[in-house]
């Protein structure tokens, strides 16, 4: 048996009102992919960060090496040979690939021998990157790349990768995995966070599983199946979203050679796209982020305004209202980013509910707001969707993501839309949420609505859509029923080929 | 080590109690630079702080002019809390102000000397559009062309500025003034007159329009959706566009609203206090009232107290000149101080500090 790397005995962190980690241990060897599963605000990110320096732990202690180790601080742990990919790129999209790394060391080289060892490594684990590039013209998987480089150039020993292949296509993340196994196979050791239950079965040696901050299962992931480790989080069994057979109705809302550039500098422009969604279907968009998924969900929404016919609801161009006429109509929306796009983190549930439901749920009274309505909306929404909070006077920004997710869709999805544009539903979800806020989708559609899913998560568009297309580029692939489409076929249209053979038919 | 560490929420407690903490450094502090002036600090904290409302020789007088220097303060510090809110910084309210008493004084001067009980009320909507046209370059400029509405609107205070010192010299220039520069004396106009309404409280009727103004924005802000946008353009700006607020009508509104406002105060104070145009007419309130809105915490009661405060600095400080012979100088450092440790204290609101390593 293999020595351990890092072992972990007891550790400990509260905050005011919560214990985050309650006597959690466990050991990393040296040279295994060790898999941290859990709910969220179960208690990984104190976890990891306890383990990176970011956070102080209460009691408890962890060895790294046989020896004592207790970082002060994320460089602390970078010296000791603990190295981290976070969930959320901390990237300046102006500087070059090489400037970033740079911005990231502790004592950087100078820039062309860096350049160099950016080239070296980065064909060596097959993630090749151009040191002058610059970051604003990367897509998410090469940005990913970037962070993973600028860890890998301290030679660590112990690399912590938090939910890596959220924002990669299939093919990428088979690169990526191939590129752990090759790391593993050097030695490293790598303390791998995800929710993605078949990928960490694919890839990891062992399994710990959190529930309320404690370690309540080990298992080998290869051995167990991704129902029995979901329920092993959640602690109890769920239900798998269920997609009965539904009646298609009349189109609803159609999208006829949509173009618009992106007010973002390094956004993607939408490129003549048709979409045509009828009541009763849900429609799923694929394609790796940054594809125009942002711009094609606000051309929708309404906060990009194009010219009128280029969308048209129950026939009627709506291309140049704004998000106020569109919901008044019946045209729904909830974008990807919740915190500080679909919901304002300092303020309230209660006050959350008024930024879209204002006028759908007659919250407004001659421009005054009633806010005891608001309130029972607030509590409506968070009775009917599970949410889990001490309630509706609590700041959105400090509820976990998976519990503000499904505010922020309870609350679009009560307003009765007849057609829901949703994007990203379940990133960054635990499972269980994941699989609420799905059926509560499905049942949308099983009452009529139609409903546009904007994902990354494949999987979740094939469990839910009734026709697939993906977005590259700006472009939008042919829509093609989801059954029987395979991750081939699916890859080249992310790909972007079946939208040249579209083009070149017209 | 001392580290800081950012608070879940912001604490209530502290919210308001740093201001009170402020207000005592601030004391602290300025009674050791009045010692190290060479007077007793007790003594001169008690005539800033206390001899103007309780002294039974300057009380009579002071009592008054705290709510006549109150009164602009305030009205001004409302309109610009509003816009600070959505995070639109109009900086240039000594300029709307400025031009608001320009408009009214010319509103009543055109009409000299017709009596008439529209007059007063006309000049009040001169004065409110003189403020909120000035008020519209920067909004224009912001809306159609994104220039920072902080250069444009601090500078178009030196343009009123000059307009003031034209027109004090030239277009209403008093007739029958001996070629002094300087408007009639609108307070020998009785249609024009902003007299007191109750006598020898100090309460004219900009004060009366202050505390109207501290009611109707606290409504707006709390129950209206108006004052939920702009909260929320502050809080998360994305978050309003995605609720359907039109960025350029916000702008439009806060600018406007924080012109019209100061326009209004120039316009109550040329009509009753100063009483007439003149080439040194402004006296500073459009930029002290930045400082008092921040000071009550962009709430308006916080505003109305703040304001309040901030006028008992002006008269004590005046008083403490007359009475210890203390530079103005001094008593401007005084009032900086407070700023400064307000802005301090702070960051106690959203942090709390943290001894040692990080935890």
């Amino acid at each position: 048996m293999a020595d351990a790397l890092l072992k972990i005995n007891g550790l400990t962190k509260a905050y005011p009102g919560v214990v985050a980690n309650n006597n959690v241990s466990f050991e990393i060897k040296k040279g295994e992919v060790h898999a941290l599963l859990g709910e969220n605000g179960a208690g990984k990110s104190t976890l990891v960060k306890m383990i990176y320096g970011l956070v102080k732990p209460d009691s408890g202690q962890m060895t790294l090496n046989n020896s004592d180790y207790s970082p002060v601080s994320p460089n602390a742990a970078r010296s000791s040979g603990v190295a981290m990919v976070f969930q959320h790129f901390s990237l300046f999209d102006a500087l070059t690939v090489a400037e970033n790394i740079a911005l990231g060391m502790d004592d950087a080289p100078k820039p062309r021998e860096l350049s160099k060892s950016i080239e070296l490594v980065s064909h060596a684990y097959g993630l090749p990157l151009e040191p002058n590039r610059i970051v604003g013209t990367l897509s998410a998987g090469e940005r990913q790349r970037v962070e993973i480089i600028r860890c890998l150039l301290q030679n660590p020993e112990l690399l912590i990768m938090d939910e890596p292949t959220s924002v990669l296509t299939p093919q990428e993340v088979e690169i990526l995995f191939k590129t752990l196994r090759q790391l593993k196979e050097e030695g490293t050791s790598i303390l791998y966070i995800s929710h993605k239950l078949e990928e960490i079965r694919a890839l990891c040696d062992e399994a710990t599983v959190l529930r309320h901050g404690e370690k309540v299962a080990t298992c080998v992931p290869s051995k167990t199946t991704a129902r029995e480790m979901a329920e092993m989080m959640v602690g109890a069994s769920f239900a798998n979203p269920v997609k009965s057979s539904r009646n298609i109705g009349e189109t609803i809302l159609s999208v006829k050679a949509l173009s618009s550039s992106s007010q973002d500098q390094f956004g993607t422009s939408l490129k003549s796209i048709n979409i045509d969604l009828k009541a009763g279907e849900i429609l799923g968009i694929g394609g790796v982020a940054g594809n125009g998924q942002d711009e094609l969900l606000s051309a929708l929404s309404g906060e990009l305004k194009t010219n009128a016919n280029a969308i048209q609801f129950n026939g009627e161009p709506i291309g140049e209202l704004g998000p106020i006429k569109r919901r008044q109509l019946g045209l729904l929306s909830a974008p990807e980013e919740r915190l500080g796009h679909a919901a304002a983190p300092a303020m309230s549930l209660k006050e959350n509910t008024v930024i879209t439901a204002a006028r759908r749920m007659g919250l407004l009274k001659s421009g005054f707001v009633n806010w005891s309505s608001a309130n029972d909306y607030a509590e409506e929404v968070i009775e009917d969707f599970d949410v889990r909070t001490p309630g509706t006077h609590t700041p959105a920004g400090s509820l976990s993501g998976g519990n503000l997710q499904k505010f922020v869709v309870g609350s679009e999805v009560l307003q009765k839309p007849e057609v829901l544009v949703i994007n990203q539903p379940t990133w960054g979800v635990d499972a269980a949420a994941a699989a609420s806020i799905r059926q509560k989708l499905l049942d949308l559609a099983d009452n009529g609505a139609g409903v546009v899913v904007i994902s990354q998560d494949l999987d979740e568009l094939l469990e839910i859509s009734d026709h697939f297309c993906a977005l590259n580029e700006g472009s939008l692939s042919e829509i093609v029923p989801t059954a029987g489409l395979g991750m081939d076929q699916i890859g080249l249209m992310m790909g972007g080929s079946t939208a040249s053979f579209e083009e070149s038919a017209q | 080590m001392i580290r800081f560490e950012k608070r879940l929420a912001p604490s209530r407690t502290t919210t308001i109690l740093t201001p009170i903490i402020a207000v005592i450094l601030t004391m602290i502090a300025g009674g050791i630079m009045f010692a190290a002036l060479g007077k007793d600090p007790f003594e001169a904290i008690r005539i800033i702080f206390w001899d103007p409302l309780f002294d039974e020789n300057f009380a009579s007088y002071s009592r008054p002019q705290l709510l006549v220097k109150a009164g602009p303060l305030i009205l001004i510090a409302i309109g610009l809390s509003v816009g600070f809110k959505a995070g639109i910084w109009n900086i240039g309210a000594e300029g709307q102000y400025i031009m608001g008493a320009i408009f009214g004084a010319a509103a009543a001067l055109a009409v000299y000397p017709a009596e008439s009980p529209f007059i007063f009320p006309a000049m009040i909507i001169a004065g409110a559009f003189g403020g909120w046209l000035w008020a519209m370059i920067p909004a224009v400029l912001r809306t159609k062309f994104k220039t920072n509405e902080i250069l444009v609107s601090l500078m178009l205070v030196y343009v009123a500025e000059s307009i003031l010192a034209s027109v004090a010299q030239g277009l209403l220039k008093n007739p029958d003034g001996y070629g002094f520069p300087g408007s009639r004396n609108l307070q020998q106009y009785p249609s024009a007159f902003n007299g007191e309404v109750i006598a020898n409280s100090g309460m004219h009727w900009g004060v009366i329009s202050a505390f109207i103004a501290v009611i109707f924005t606290y409504v707006m802000m709390t129950r209206h959706i108006r004052g939920f946008e702009v909260r929320l353009m502050g809080e998360a700006p994305k978050a309003a566009q995605f609720a359907g607020v039109s960025t350029t009508r916000l702008i439009v509104f806060c600018l406007g609203f924080s012109g019209a406002l100061a326009g209004l105060a120039g316009m109550f104070e040329v009509a009753g206090p100063a009483g007439q145009i003149t080439i040194d007419f402004n006296s500073g309130y459009g930029f002290t009232a930045i400082i008092v809105a921040f000071l009550g915490r962009l709430h308006p009661v916080g505003i109305l107290l703040a304001g309040l405060l901030m006028a008992l600095t002006y008269i004590g400080g005046e008083l403490a000149q007359l009475m210890l012979g203390l530079p103005g100088a001094s008593i401007q450092l005084f009032q900086g101080m407070l700023l400064l440790f307000l802005l301090a204290t702070d960051m106690f609101t959203n942090y709390r500090i943290r001894l040692g390593a990080a935890q």
